[in-house]
């Protein structure tokens, strides 16, 4: 796709189709349904981190007057070993532990048992009737006690995969993974210089603002209802049919609007839960998580240890990158450690690497995606150290970036050869901007690094429907998380011509859309919006039989034009051009209404780069850090809708930020969370942070019909290590463990 | 325990509810009132989902006692838009895209509302920090800052064009 082409709706900014009922109260999230006869059910959860259940005693709760059902593990059908796959991937035996602890409890807040009641603060006293004996076991919070030879073990049969030979003895450690290319150690043999360090992360929470809810009903026939919160409802029914053992079909699935997930809510947890407690008490069940269950129960974001070592000649040309991460997975095995290792080389052109990973299983709740899961931690690390790398060749940051960059036609670290991508472009506009050459006060620092992500594009479905009159339905299955719809009715309109006002997105049930995966990965505005333009062209194709057969043509002597059928060049027709809404019109008396649908499992999702420049001030008395400036650059290959793409980049930056300065779970020795809630967890403020100056990049995707490539993930990944580096560039020294709180830049400043 | 019997205004409207003495104004708007516009983020007053206007005060509805608001009169972002049009903080916050999954946007609305209508043309700081109240996890803040500057403009223009003699 090259620049000259223009477009009439694509790249323009307006209102998206939700945003009245947004604005004004009107929309429903997952808390905001309720039906006659509704009773509220809540969860009882573990106080310990790491215990044998002995046994559960529901029977007191079950006599209390206005409970309606009651249940735990016990309740719940046997579910066997299996691949969820999709983008958080897991296991559905894992998942179903997880929604209710069957044997063991493996963290603090574990659910392990459920009451449905009249009032939701009924149900709260109830659970306090609900007897459970335990063996309180010792806990395992952090990577090193996880991976010590003497731990203890939360999983006895599991034996870490991807070892040869097959261990002799449980472990903690899942799984390793390796990736390797060229001769590692001629690779730091060539190297003029070398460089390395260790890095950490802490538990991090994706902290969408919408607690998980749900509202399940289930008729005497056992068919279920269950409206929901959800990046994905096509994966709750899924994930739903497979812990309570019922039929897809027996399971319709109503997304409501999504109060944020990036991530968090692709994973189900009380959905099963509700639909069993509506099975017993043969009512309408409503579950609404209160935000410190979101924290002890939800996400969260693995933490993660990563030593990365560096080799490169004099003029900055990389030889040799080798790293070893290990990750946390929470309560059971399924970290991000995979894309994380696939990621962390990536940017850069570089023969021999070693990458070593473990996904490791700790007392904390089970991780779920946040925004380009593994990248932050692992980019975190390796734009680290290329910091201290550049510092060491006394090399611009951005130019040791640049000799290095992958660009196309280069063999991604990951594999497949890269089609056309954005990376250089972004390293040369961070170059000129002005934002990163502006003078600094005493005290203040500034740091670059580079973010990326691979996007994904996997199964979509699209219908347009024309309406009588001309305008267009277009129904489609991904939850609309941050302006999806806007972008779907501006492919929409460009592709069929029509006005954008015209254009009506429906994001429609589990038995109203055909199969549409999560929207998750960054993939809805290039997979779905894929679909949507091919069920379009789907309705022009159509359009044009309708116009020929009107006046009697050949199909291929029609062409489309701007909404109107109209002969081809050089077609003699005496005919006026007919529009969509003409041809609508008179859709009855040429072979009925027109329906356009497309369904695919898309390929070719262009990687997304981007580069950040943070600007930071330290104080140096209380070691408190602002970030003073921020600037995120990246490639979207076609923004479709500007305004939301920037939202992106300054959504992640603003996460990134709060990764970087202040976000981490805190654990008690016990293995008990010490801060969950807003207050002390402190997600960054209004106050917090400056204008996050953003500039869009555009190198096409050649394998979108418009260029798109995902923009979603890719800007959570960079503003680690850019603000790490400007704290560094204002402090003079390197802290290699995130959060950079102020004990943390204190103690470092008082140490150097 | 017996209920108490409240009587207010809710968005200019006579309401009378019945409720528990420990029961939150936030809860009653939603469960009893079926006011589900008001959000809940957190019951602790950390998030600003709930914010709603308790006389000429901004609170957070999930730390306000319904049984306080007994002769008081309650704004909710059911009452900000003026029958058919919406109010230019709302359109604002449309026109600058300053929502994605937008389940802060009604206690932004009530909160800004209430900023201008104490100072009307806030500087940036000003802003971010009465607005420090209000996460929002998904814009990074910036084109909500942006479209409260740009509201203030035209809300001052448009306040000193009403106020001139025609
Ligand atoms: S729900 Fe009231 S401040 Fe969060
Ligand atoms: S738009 Fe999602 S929390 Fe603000």
């Amino acid at each position: 796709m090259s620049e000259a082409v223009n477009f009439k709706y694509i790249g323009t900014r307006p209102v998206r189709p939700d945003g009245v009922d947004k604005v004004t109260g009107r929309a429903n999230y997952g808390a905001d349904a309720n039906l006659p006869g509704m009773i509220h059910g809540v969860v009882l959860r573990s106080p310990h981190a790491h215990a044998i259940i002995k046994k559960i005693d529901l029977s007191q709760v079950r006599l209390l007057d206005g409970i309606y059902a009651a249940v735990s593990g016990n309740d719940f059908p046997e579910v066997s070993s299996g691949s969820m796959g999709g983008e958080g991937g897991g296991d559905y035996k894992d998942l179903a532990a997880n929604i209710m602890a069957r044997n063991k409890v493996l963290y603090h807040g574990h659910a392990v048992a459920a009451v449905a009641a009249r009032t939701r603060e009924l149900a709260v006293e109830a659970l306090a009737l609900i007897q459970v004996e335990y063996e309180i076991l010792d806990p395992v919070m952090t990577l090193d006690a996880a991976m010590a030879e003497d731990a203890a073990i939360l999983d006895e049969s599991m034996f870490t995969q991807g070892v040869d030979p097959k261990p002799k003895y449980p472990s903690n450690i899942a799984s390793r993974i390796e990736f390797k290319r060229g001769d590692i150690e001629q690779g730091f043999l060539e190297a003029d210089i070398i460089v390395e360090s260790e890095f950490r992360t802490p538990t991090v929470h994706q902290g969408y603002i919408e607690p998980h809810a749900c509202l399940a009903s289930i008729n005497e026939g056992g068919q279920a209802t269950l409206w929901c919160s959800t990046q994905g409802h096509f994966d709750v029914r899924a994930a739903s049919a497979k812990v309570l053992n019922m039929d897809l079909c027996d399971i319709k699935v109503i997304p409501s609007e999504i109060g944020g997930g990036f991530g968090g809510k692709t994973v189900v947890y009380q959905e099963p839960v509700a639909i069993l407690l509506s099975r017993i008490s043969g009512r309408p069940v409503k579950m609404v998580m209160d935000r410190d269950e979101v924290f002890r129960a939800s996400g969260p974001a693995s933490a993660s240890h990563t030593r990365v070592k560096i080799g490169a000649r004099s003029d900055g040309t990389l030889t040799a990158m080798s790293c070893w991460m290990a990750f946390e997975a929470g309560a059971f095995k399924g970290s991000a450690i995979m894309p994380g290792a696939m990621c962390i080389f990536t940017p850069y052109k570089v023969a021999n690497f070693y990458i070593e990973g473990f996904d490791v299983v700790v007392n904390k709740p089970k991780v779920a995606a946040y925004r380009a899961p593994g990248a932050p931690q692992a980019m975190y690390a390796c734009e680290s150290l290329m910091d201290e790398l550049a510092r060491k060749l006394e090399m611009d940051p951005l130019e040791l970036r640049l000799v290095n960059a992958v660009e196309e036609g280069v063999q991604a670290a990951y594999g497949p050869k890269f089609n056309a991508i954005g990376f250089r472009e972004c390293l040369e506009v961070a170059k000129q901007h002005p934002n990163y050459t502006r003078a600094l006060k005493e005290g203040q620092g500034r740091g670059v690094a580079a973010g990326f992500w691979f996007n994904v594009g996997m199964q979509s479905s699209a219908e347009v429907h024309i309406n009588e009159n001309g305008t267009v339905m277009v129904i489609e299955g991904n939850p609309d998380i941050g302006g999806s719809r806007a972008s779907m009715a501006l492919m929409a309109a460009e592709t069929l011509g029509v006005p954008y006002e015209k254009v009506r997105v429906v994001v429609a049930d589990t038995e109203n859309a055909g199969y549409t995966n999560v929207t998750g990965g960054s993939r809805v505005t290039f997979a779905t919006g894929m679909a949507v333009i091919q069920a379009a062209q789907d309705i022009i194709s159509q359009a044009k039989q309708r116009a020929a057969a009107t006046w009697e043509l050949d199909e291929d002597q029609v062409d489309w034009q701007n909404g109107h059928a109209i002969p081809m060049p050089g077609v003699n027709a005496d005919v006026e051009p007919l529009s969509l809404a003409r041809i609508a019109a008179n859709s009855g008396r040429t072979g009925g209404p027109l329906l356009g649908r497309a369904s695919l499992n898309a390929k070719g999702a262009g990687p997304g780069f981007s580069v950040n420049i943070a600007e930071v001030a330290v104080d140096r008395e209380t070691g408190k850090t602002d970030v003073i400036g921020f600037t995120a650059i990246q490639d979207a290959g076609k923004a479709i809708h500007p305004a939301y793409v920037e939202g992106q980049l300054q959504g992640g930056a603003a996460q990134g930020i709060g990764w970087a300065l202040n976000e981490e779970y805190i654990y008690d020795e016990k293995g008990v969370m010490q801060n969950a809630g807003f207050l002390d967890y402190r997600i960054p403020v209004a106050s917090d942070l400056p204008k996050i100056d953003t500039h869009i990049v555009e190198v096409a995707n050649t394998a979108h019909p418009y260029g798109v490539r995902g923009v979603g993930e890719t800007p959570i990944v960079a503003p680690l290590a850019a603000v790490a580096n400007a704290v560094r560039d204002a402090i003079g020294v390197r802290i290699t463990e995130l959060p950079l709180s102020p004990s943390r830049v204190l103690e470092s400043i008082d140490g150097a | 325990m017996s209920k108490m019997h409240v009587s207010a205004s809710v968005n200019g409207e006579p309401v009378e509810f019945l409720c528990e003495p420990q029961q939150s104004l936030l809860n009653v708007l939603r469960d009893e009132l079926n006011l589900t516009g008001t959000k809940e983020g957190c019951t602790t007053g950390d998030c600003g989902a709930c914010s709603v206007m308790l006389d000429d005060r901004l609170v957070c509805s999930c730390l306000t006692l319904a049984a306080e608001v007994q002769g008081k009169s309650v704004g909710t972002i059911e009452g900000v838009a003026n029958g058919d049009t919406l109010h230019p903080i709302q359109q604002a916050l449309l026109e600058h895209a300053a929502l994605q999954c937008g389940v802060c946007t009604p206690g932004y609305v009530v909160a800004i509302k209430a900023l201008l209508e104490k100072n009307p043309l806030p500087s940036e700081s000003e802003i971010r920090y009465w607005l420090a109240g209000n996460l929002c996890r998904c814009t990074g803040y910036d084109k909500i800052i942006t479209a409260v500057q740009d509201v203030a403009q035209q809300m001052a223009k448009a306040d000193k064009n009403a106020g001139e003699p025609a």
